[in-house]
């Protein structure tokens, strides 16, 4: 039966969940708490002080607990902030060796900058190791590159952000005193901390149903750490400026629920993601990118070819789907994804997929009758 | 086929992706089988996509070089 002609339009699905979720609903009565007790500055010794004080404490320590840290390993601050800090923390560590570093050429836009930035300024120079098809680094060519005289540090990113794949980063023996910085922004809530040797580590709130501006940065005990930015050398919640008590609350009560139902959650978004694959692959000159089995459960990314990632956009928002590009055409330089160009991956055309927890079955069935459709229609407006 | 090896030149000059691509995908069955299209683009998406359209297609690419003026040519050779 036809559907009659005044049937209310589905909802809008939103299917760029790594660049942002709503919050998870056992943050959102925490958060309201913590905005009502938690204003104060905790450093004062005053009641409402020491109020906030008790609750980022509170924070810290199920933090700890939910990623099996200690609480004077976890640190909370912006998502940027504990990018910079993590990796350049552990270089500034180490000046007097040298300002060398090492990462692979698909690590996040922050990692890359961060590195290129104190290379400048310390007259170093960033190694940038290639990936191979599905965008994963060589555990032996990363740790030869790390082993010359001169290497202050290494990054290598728990899952990547753009493609999905996971790196073998507990598979990396980088060589004595060399510390590695592990990216899990885009990860951490979905897949587990590395069980071998890192020193630092950053997380972002929004991988998890947190609030945007919240991220961790997680320094291990022992580790030889120093502020690489102006302020005291030791690690501090937001870099010694006010900390956002609510926001750190907020994320901890999120990441608590999240890890709670992972298995179901993401079990359901991994098939999500396989049947959005398979329908991908089905389409005529389409290439899926990256790791088919191991990669973050609820990401997946495509390119079409012949047709312009924001033309893919702009006709899947208007069909009730708001996906992301790596292609140029949507982003704000004519360069396209750094990620996709170092797999060799079509670079136009590119979709980018990542599901919310909230995201159904239902949502996605018609997302495979709507994605074929767009896809045709464009082609035939190029003609091949 | 001229001195250069390019039988067919495509001036994609001032196009931005993904319009280098389509006019190689439109117009490389202009030279015969075995025989060699370049792309001539600023486009930096074209130094990825070339090597990939022909991974995709089944065609063989070639490499970079630059044209008089400075510019990218990207060559190649037509397999199917």
């Amino acid at each position: 039966m036809a559907a009659a002609p005044d049937a209310p339009a589905p909802a809008h699905v939103h299917l760029d969940a790594a660049a942002g979720t709503p919050l998870h609903p056992a943050a959102r009565e925490v958060l309201a708490a913590a905005l009502e007790r938690g204003y104060a500055d905790p450093r004062a010794l005053h009641g409402p002080g020491r109020d906030a004080r008790l609750l980022l404490d509170n924070a810290r320590e199920v933090v700890a607990e939910c990623l099996g840290l200690s609480r004077d390993e976890v640190w909370f601050t912006s998502p940027l902030d504990a990018v910079q800090r993590g990796f350049l923390g552990l270089a500034a560590a180490r000046r007097r060796v040298g300002a060398e570093l090492v990462l692979p050429a698909v690590e996040h836009a922050s990692v890359r900058h961060a590195a290129r930035w104190w290379a400048d300024l310390r007259g170093g120079t960033v190694h940038e190791l290639p990936v191979d098809r599905v965008g994963r680094v060589d555990v032996t060519a990363f740790a030869a590159a790390a082993a010359p005289e001169g290497v202050a540090a290494a990054a290598l990113q728990l899952a990547n952000h753009e493609v999905g794949t996971t790196q073998p980063v507990d598979g990396l023996a980088l060589p004595d005193g060399v510390p590695l910085f592990v990216d899990a922004s885009s990860s951490l809530g979905t897949l587990d901390l590395p069980h071998g040797r890192w020193s630092a580590a950053a997380g972002h709130a929004t991988s998890w149903g947190g609030t945007p501006g919240t991220g961790l940065l997680l320094v291990r005990r022992g580790t030889r750490w120093t502020n690489p930015f102006p302020g005291d050398p030791e690690p501090q919640d937001h870099g010694g400026a006010l900390p956002d008590v609510a926001g750190a609350l907020a994320a901890a009560a999120a990441l608590r629920a999240t890890l709670d139902e992972r298995e179901a959650v993401d079990a359901r978004r991994r098939r999500l993601v396989d049947r959005i694959r398979a329908v991908a692959a089905t389409l005529p000159d389409t290439e899926v990118v990256g790791d088919p089995v191991d990669r973050l459960p609820h990401l997946v990314t495509f390119s079409c070819l012949y047709l312009s990632g924001e033309a893919l956009v702009r006709e899947l928002d208007r069909a009730g789907f708001g996906v992301a590009s790596g292609s140029a055409c949507t982003a704000s330089t004519l360069e396209p994804s750094h990620v996709l160009a170092a797999l060799g991956a079509l670079t136009h055309g590119n979709v980018r997929i990542s599901l919310g927890r909230e995201v159904t079955d239902e949502d996605v069935e018609r997302l495979t009758t709507v994605l074929p459709e767009v896809v045709a229609r464009l082609r035939s407006e190029v003609g091949l | 086929m001229s001195s250069d090896g390019i039988d067919l030149e495509l001036d994609c000059r001032g196009m931005l992706c993904p319009l280098p691509v389509i006019e190689l995908g439109r117009r490389h069955t202009e030279v015969p089988v075995g025989g060699v299209v370049a792309v001539v683009a600023e486009d930096p998406a074209a130094r990825v996509d070339v090597p990939a359209w022909c991974r995709m297609r089944g065609q063989e690419y070639v490499g970079e070089d630059t044209a008089p003026d400075g510019v990218a040519r990207y060559a190649v050779r037509r397999l199917v």
